[in-house]
């Protein structure tokens, strides 16, 4: 058991370095990484000050381990755009993209399960036609199209909501729904899934036989069993949704990390850039560990069909 | 009496040889593919030219001699033309980091299946590695260090999908490699090359098709996603991603300039995915 264990966490380890080292040789892709530092008006002899001072001008090793030893120390570095450490600027926009992310999975939970649960007890009947219709369209959604629409109805036109920024709690409803709309479709579709599988279960059959009515055989005995793989894909999904949030806050003005990343690629802010594509990284990676060692924890059988 | 009682089968029958609810969604990518080709033969007027007067100009509004049928956006440009315009981009975009990503990715995954050992693990692992970083976020990094243009945007979406297809084709391989037949090729000589060109590639090109139908709607939206953000394809060129982030700033006075590039775009990606969808259930009777 511990052999898996240790074999996936070593796995997701080797990942990370991996990670960083693709991000390494990518920023050195265009020959010269100073000229993503500096701002677009540097001078020659500034763009050479800061060759030697950020240690670009030594051995491309030399510079690899630097690197890599100042991020597995969590160093991030600075923005020299800004001028202060990235862990700050990070900081101050992490809670704003938690909460975003956080009302868009109550919104394609919410939405997603139940619609999934029903579209596959309904199979073949015209109203799981009519919900599949619904989840092919949520998925077919261009997210900023439907945040813009809904700044259009619920923003302008009914002014119910704010269209944009972070001031109030409201201001929150529409970006969660923009942002949930496609993960709504993929639990929809995962727990459509699940529950098919399910269903053709001898279990079933029997509830069946016993006189059990559909209801009761489906909530009290066929949802269990189906939530593993739909826990999977929750675990997947948050790390979509953090990478989703940097088209969403753009639209909304909402001030988390994905607004803070396109306003670094503007400003050229390369290390800000980077250390968010890390931390996104780096949260995929741990959720998915998270989500393989849960899912082993709960059926035996993966670890034993995991090859050696 | 009727007969109708009977219990529902546990698998559903053969698909009927015309799937109807499909054909609109067909017809429809049809319209939109040949608008693409045929753009300077539709649009009313080209797609670049400003005209300041007639700047915000609702749809169906007519100035001087011109009919904004759709509406003209803040520099005056006519949106029904750009619209058209944006479908060659869109598709062009997708087409081609399709058959790149597809190509690079199958080609590896074979590789990786073919040769065992060390080919094997530095791709496979290759492959775990860039699928576990958020691809928009992949793409979103090495825009910035390559700088936003057309050429780049497709590069971009080849260089983060290829693992996509390797993966798949590296499965399939492993599990065709070892069939009677590829083994009777190689015994009789065959080269690496000829087996997995003649006897291999044949019979994993289902599935790789599959992959690439699914990724097709995807490519579109990536690639409307980075032009949104300013990442993508550059102005003046129409890119219904480019439009979108223009159309947010008039959503109070113009809400035409959002509302028809994204309804292509809504309209192009829903008719892919139920091809996509419909592609898979026949090549692949495991899903569902």
């Amino acid at each position: 058991m511990s052999a898996f264990f240790l074999k996936r966490i070593f796995q997701a380890l080797i990942a990370v370095i991996g990670v960083m080292t693709l991000i390494f040789f990518l920023q050195r892709l265009t020959g010269d990484p100073v000229l993503l530092l500096v701002p677009q008006n540097a001078t020659r002899a500034d763009i050479e000050a800061m060759r030697v001072t950020l240690g670009f001008d030594r051995p491309l090793a030399v510079q690899y381990f630097d690197y890599m030893a100042g991020l597995l120390t969590f160093d991030l570095g600075r923005s020299y755009i800004q001028n202060i450490p990235v862990w700050t600027l990070i900081a101050s926009r992490l809670p704003y993209t938690l909460m975003l992310a956080g009302g868009a999975l109550v919104v394609a939970f919410g939405i997603g399960i139940p619609l999934g649960v029903l579209m596959a007890v309904r199979r073949g009947k015209p109203e799981s036609k009519v919900m599949m219709g619904f989840v092919l369209a949520g998925q077919s959604m261009p997210t900023f199209w439907s945040a813009i629409l809904m700044i259009m109805v619920f923003a302008v036109w009914l002014g119910w909501l704010p269209p944009s920024g972070a001031r109030s709690a409201s201001s929150l409803i529409m970006p969660s729904i923009a942002l949930g709309l496609l993960s709504m479709a993929t639990f929809a579709r995962v727990a459509r899934t699940a529950v098919l599988d399910e269903l053709e279960k001898d279990y079933v059959r029997t509830g069946h036989a016993k006189g059990l009515p559909m209801n009761r055989i489906v909530t009290r005995h066929l949802l269990r069993n189906a939530a593993i793989p739909v826990v999977t894909v929750a675990a997947l999904e948050i790390a979509n949704l953090l990478a989703g949030a940097v088209i969403v806050e753009t639209v909304f003005a909402w001030p988390g990390l994905g607004q803070l990343t396109v306003q670094a690629i503007n400003a050229r802010d390369f290390m800000v850039v980077q250390a968010v594509v890390l931390l996104g990284a780096v949260t995929a990676i741990s959720l998915n560990l998270i989500a393989d060692l849960l899912y082993s924890l709960i059926d035996p059988r993966i670890r034993m069909e995991a090859n050696p | 009496m009727s007969a109708a009682a009977s219990p529902p089968r546990p698998n559903p029958v053969r698909h009927s040889s015309i799937p109807w609810a499909v054909v609109p969604f067909g017809l429809i990518l049809l319209a939109l593919v040949l608008m693409a080709v045929f753009a300077p033969l539709i649009a009313p007027v080209d797609p670049s030219t400003q005209n300041l007067l007639a700047r915000l100009k609702a749809p169906g509004t007519e100035a001087r001699g011109v009919v904004y049928h759709l509406g003209s956006d803040e520099l005056g440009r006519d949106v029904l033309s750009r619209v058209i315009y944006g479908a060659r981009i869109s598709l062009l975009v997708a087409f081609a980091s399709v058959i790149l990503s597809g190509i690079f990715g199958s080609i590896l995954g074979m590789v990786a299946a073919f040769q065992r050992g060390w080919v094997e693990t530095i791709i496979m692992r290759l492959v775990d590695i860039v699928l576990s970083v958020p691809a928009i976020l992949l793409a979103i990094i090495t825009v910035a260090v390559l700088g936003p243009s057309l050429y780049n945007v497709v590069i971009v979406l080849a260089l983060t999908r290829w693992p996509r297809y390797a993966r798949v084709a590296y499965g399939q391989t492993l599990s065709v490699a070892n069939m009677p037949y590829v083994r009777l090729a190689k015994f009789m000589g065959a080269g690496w090359f000829r087996l997995l060109w003649r006897h291999v590639l044949p019979n994993i090109a289902g599935a790789l098709i599959v992959v690439a139908t699914l990724e097709f709607g995807l490519m579109v939206l990536f690639e409307a996603g980075l032009s949104f953000l300013g990442l993508g394809v550059q102005p003046p060129t129409a890119s219904w991603g480019a439009m979108l982030s223009t159309g947010r700033n008039y959503v109070g006075n113009a809400w035409w300039i959002a509302t028809f590039p994204g309804l292509a775009l809504f309209l192009l990606v829903l008719s892919i995915n139920l091809i996509g969808d419909h592609v898979r259930d026949r090549l692949d009777p495991r899903s569902r």
